[in-house]
């Protein structure tokens, strides 16, 4: 399961992050890494970004982004 | 002797509160060479010889933003005496991240946890002991808000720089990574100084390709890649980070406390509101209106039409009394002395005006200005981008355009100035090409006229040149992103949601200073020059075989003129190759609403009224209603006035991307021109020419370039690697 299929008010476990370069060292560097659990907490108004809580902050992000993390 | 500090940390760690509140007023701002990343650097207040420089907000040294890439190269090329490593103590483990890589540059840092004061208001506590021992460098306590413990922090900076003492990174990677991390040290040789050992090795190892030019010799370390992917089942720079953030998860435990709660902080309520799924867009919309009804039809028109229209125009009353405008005051000056006239009028009619046309946009700069930094600073412009970068993103805009092109229905300048809060280099430039596309209020003239005189003023004229000015910018976008220029390394859009929080005048007044400074110096020599250049060209000319200064009226004998009738044939195919058409396009680009003037004056009218009523029947008499909507067209797309183009070349700080800039649009305005008269002319008449066929041609052509595929293009990475040089 990729973090795009999480509803809204789940938290859930990083497994793995699929892809690479930019976007990927980009996800990691805002500390979205391997065993990191991730709070989904709201979708933007028109469907996309989604916003998150990781490591105690907020972070929005794309849904085709959110497709590369793998979590359970 | 003199010491540099660096000061690095995250965006909205509050660096620059921190470093307004460390050197006060003495500021130095300017742009990295060749690039439009902000670089400041002042004088530590009460240390004449204490340089300290602001590096840009960064969350990591990686090579992909220009941000990034600015700072690494600033730390590693530059190698200040000591690094300020600022960390957001209300937003701890991503923050330590940024240090962990900061230990391994060789230079001596002092981490100062900001935000104490809320940390503390919170209930969490911060064991700075712990956190020193654990990272290797001293910490101290501040909140740059309130100027807690700065003092401290910049002194024990200045005695480690002293000291020379740097920074020895305690905290160690996993056994294997250890061990060929040694073995790449080993290859570096004498290359490398030895402190700077680790920081290479890693980076080699991470396959950073834009280290490589930082070296005089790069070690063929693909083995180790080879064998730590192997062993670790993902790519090395994946690996890195995670061992990063393993190793604070393994120490925050011990360095930081967090007090039993799971009541909602303040910023988490305003966010449930702000960016609610059905209130954030009511919400949005009105924070909009409130923005541009204040900077663009109240407060700011006022300010900017009093400069315009009374300082450097007809004059005020200033309790009672009756001060004449800058111009006025300059001219009876100037009469007193017994100036030539053409020197008279090169001063008034040049020199004053051209000031006048600068200064003119200051007044509502600022007050936009003013919005936008506490938009900025108080975290709402990152929920800007969070709310609209569905729409956006898909004409390679970023969600916060939307502010630049709200402006620009108001004034184009001050549109182009607000692109400067987009923080992705490529979608500002886009912004930046894109914004003057819209109509501003100085183009309404025209399309008054246009529609006056030649559709009896149809209710659809104005609309549609809304349409127009959209549409331009949709599909310049969907155009541009596919473009070899626009890409290069994708940007992803993964944003920090900053925590709202008050921010404090000082920092907002600064921000609108430094701003609307930044347009007078920057943007105030162009837009002069060019003013001066036009008013020689349409003030000077032939009359009777004799070159001599000319009387307002007699615009038709001037080197404008002459120039327009040498060009005029370019115009031809767009149904207005008469000069006068010309004349008033060039002259259009001193602003755009002279283009009404113009006509007035080549039809024998002195002044006329904003709409030009009095040429609409000769106006009429001289091209057809086809022709005036394409003239209508080229003049709402083609390049702006004067004061813009310097705004774009300000914001640009390029030259060749002002060119292209200014180029894009100018092609754009002459293409879709030539096909609205070309297939106009062919419905309303019937006439099939030449340039019918063109237009058609053109047609198919912008159509392929709207849908071709994106292309992948190999070469710019590495080009892109030069220009952040």
């Amino acid at each position: 399961m990729t973090l795009k299929e999480i509803p809204c008010g789940k938290t859930v476990k990083v497994t793995k992050l699929t892809g690479e370069g930019p976007i990927k060292r980009r996800i990691m560097d805002m500390g979205i890494t391997k065993g990191v659990d991730i709070f989904v907490r709201k979708v933007a108004p028109f469907g996309d970004p989604v916003e998150v809580t990781v490591r105690g902050y907020e972070l929005s992000l794309r849904k085709a982004d959110a497709e590369m993390i793998v979590v359970e | 002797m003199s010491i540099k500090i660096a000061l690095a940390g995250n965006p909205n760690c509050g660096k620059t509160t921190l470093f307004n509140a460390l050197t006060g007023s003495n500021q130095f701002v300017g742009n990295w060479p060749g690039v439009t990343v902000e670089k400041k650097e002042g004088r530590l207040k009460g240390h004449k010889d204490v340089i300290i420089m602001d590096l840009p907000g960064i969350y990591s040294l990686s090579p992909y933003t220009l941000e990034e890439v600015v700072a690494r190269n600033y730390l590693i090329g530059e190698r200040p005496d000591a690094i300020l490593n600022i960390v957001d103590g209300t937003n701890i483990e991503r923050n330590l991240y940024l240090s962990t890589q900061l230990m391994e540059l060789g230079i001596p840092v002092i981490m100062a946890i900001n935000m104490m004061d809320i940390v503390a208001k919170n209930g969490d506590k911060i064991h700075i002991e712990k956190l020193s021992q654990k990272l290797g460098c001293e910490v101290v306590e501040i909140s740059a808000l309130k100027g807690t413990g700065i003092q401290q922090a910049a002194e024990k900076a200045i005695a480690v720089a002293n000291k020379k003492k740097n920074a020895i990174p305690v905290h160690k990677f996993q056994a294997e990574l250890e061990s060929v991390l040694d073995s790449i040290e080993d290859k570096l040789g004498n290359d490398v100084p030895e402190e700077q050992k680790r920081f290479f090795a890693i980076k080699l190892l991470e396959k950073d390709e834009k280290i490589e030019s930082q070296l005089k010799r790069v070690p063929d370390v693909s083995e180790e890649i080879t064998l730590v992917e192997r062993e670790m089942d993902d790519d090395t720079e994946s690996i890195i980070t995670n061992e990063r953030y393993t190793y604070i998860s393994s120490i925050i435990g011990e360095c930081y406390t967090r007090s039993k709660r799971d009541k909602l902080t303040v910023s988490d309520k305003i966010d449930q509101i702000v960016t609610n799924r059905f209130l954030a867009i009511p919400i949005f919309a009105a924070v909009m209106f409130l923005v541009y009804y204040v900077s663009v039809t109240t407060v700011g028109t006022w300010a900017t039409d009093w400069t315009n229209d009374n300082l450097f125009g007809d004059g005020f009353t200033f309790f009672g009394i009756d001060i004449p405008g800058i111009p006025v005051m300059i001219e009876n000056l100037l009469v007193a002395i017994g100036c030539a006239d053409w020197l008279q009028g090169l001063i008034v009619n040049g020199i004053v005006a051209g000031v006048g046309a600068v200064l003119g946009f200051v007044p509502q700069m600022l007050v936009l200005f003013v919005f936008l930094a506490f938009l900025e600073s108080c975290g709402y412009m990152a929920r800007v981008a969070f709310i609209m970068d569905r729409i956006f993103r898909k004409f390679g805009l970023s969600g916060k355009s939307f502010i630049p092109m709200l402006i620009g229905t108001g004034c184009g300048v001050p549109g182009i100035m607000a692109s400067r809060t987009i923080e992705n280099d490529r979608d500002r430039k886009m912004t930046i090409m894109t914004t003057t596309f819209i109509p501003c209020s100085a183009k309404l003239p025209i399309i008054a006229l246009i529609s006056g005189a030649l559709f009896g003023g149809a209710a659809w004229v104005a609309p549609s040149a809304y349409f127009v000015g959209i549409a331009a910018i949709i599909c310049s976008g969907i155009i541009l992103k596919k473009t070899k220029i626009f890409s290069g390394d994708p940007a992803p859009f993964v944003m920090e949601l900053p925590a709202y929080h008050m921010p404090t005048l000082e920092n907002i007044l600064r921000s609108m200073w430094e701003r609307g400074w930044s347009f007078i110096k920057k943007a105030g020599t162009i837009i002069l020059l060019a003013t001066i250049v036009v008013w020689f060209a349409s003030y000077f000319g032939w009359v009777d075989g004799q070159f001599r200064l000319l009387d307002t009226l007699e615009l038709d004998h001037s080197v404008l003129a002459a120039l327009g009738s040498s060009v005029s044939w370019l115009f031809a195919p767009l149904g207005w190759g008469n000069w006068k058409s010309a004349v008033a396009a060039i002259t259009g680009l001193i602003a755009k609403e002279n283009v009404v003037g113009t006509f007035g004056i080549l039809y024998g009218f002195a002044e006329v009224a904003e709409d030009g009523t009095e040429i609409w029947g000769t106006l009429a008499g001289s091209m057809t209603a086809v022709a005036a909507y394409s003239f209508l067209v080229f003049n709402l797309l083609c390049a702006p006035c004067f004061a813009a183009m310097g705004a774009i070349k300000r914001e640009m700080n390029n030259t060749r991307w002002f060119w292209y800039a200014v180029g894009y649009q100018t092609i754009l305005a002459y293409v879709v021109a030539l096909c609205v008269y070309q297939i106009g002319t062919l419905i309303t008449t019937g006439t099939f020419g030449f340039f019918t066929f063109v237009a058609f041609a053109l047609i198919i052509g912008f159509i392929g370039l709207l849908i071709r595929p994106m292309k992948e293009y190999k070469t710019t990475k590495s080009k892109s690697v030069a220009g952040a040089k």
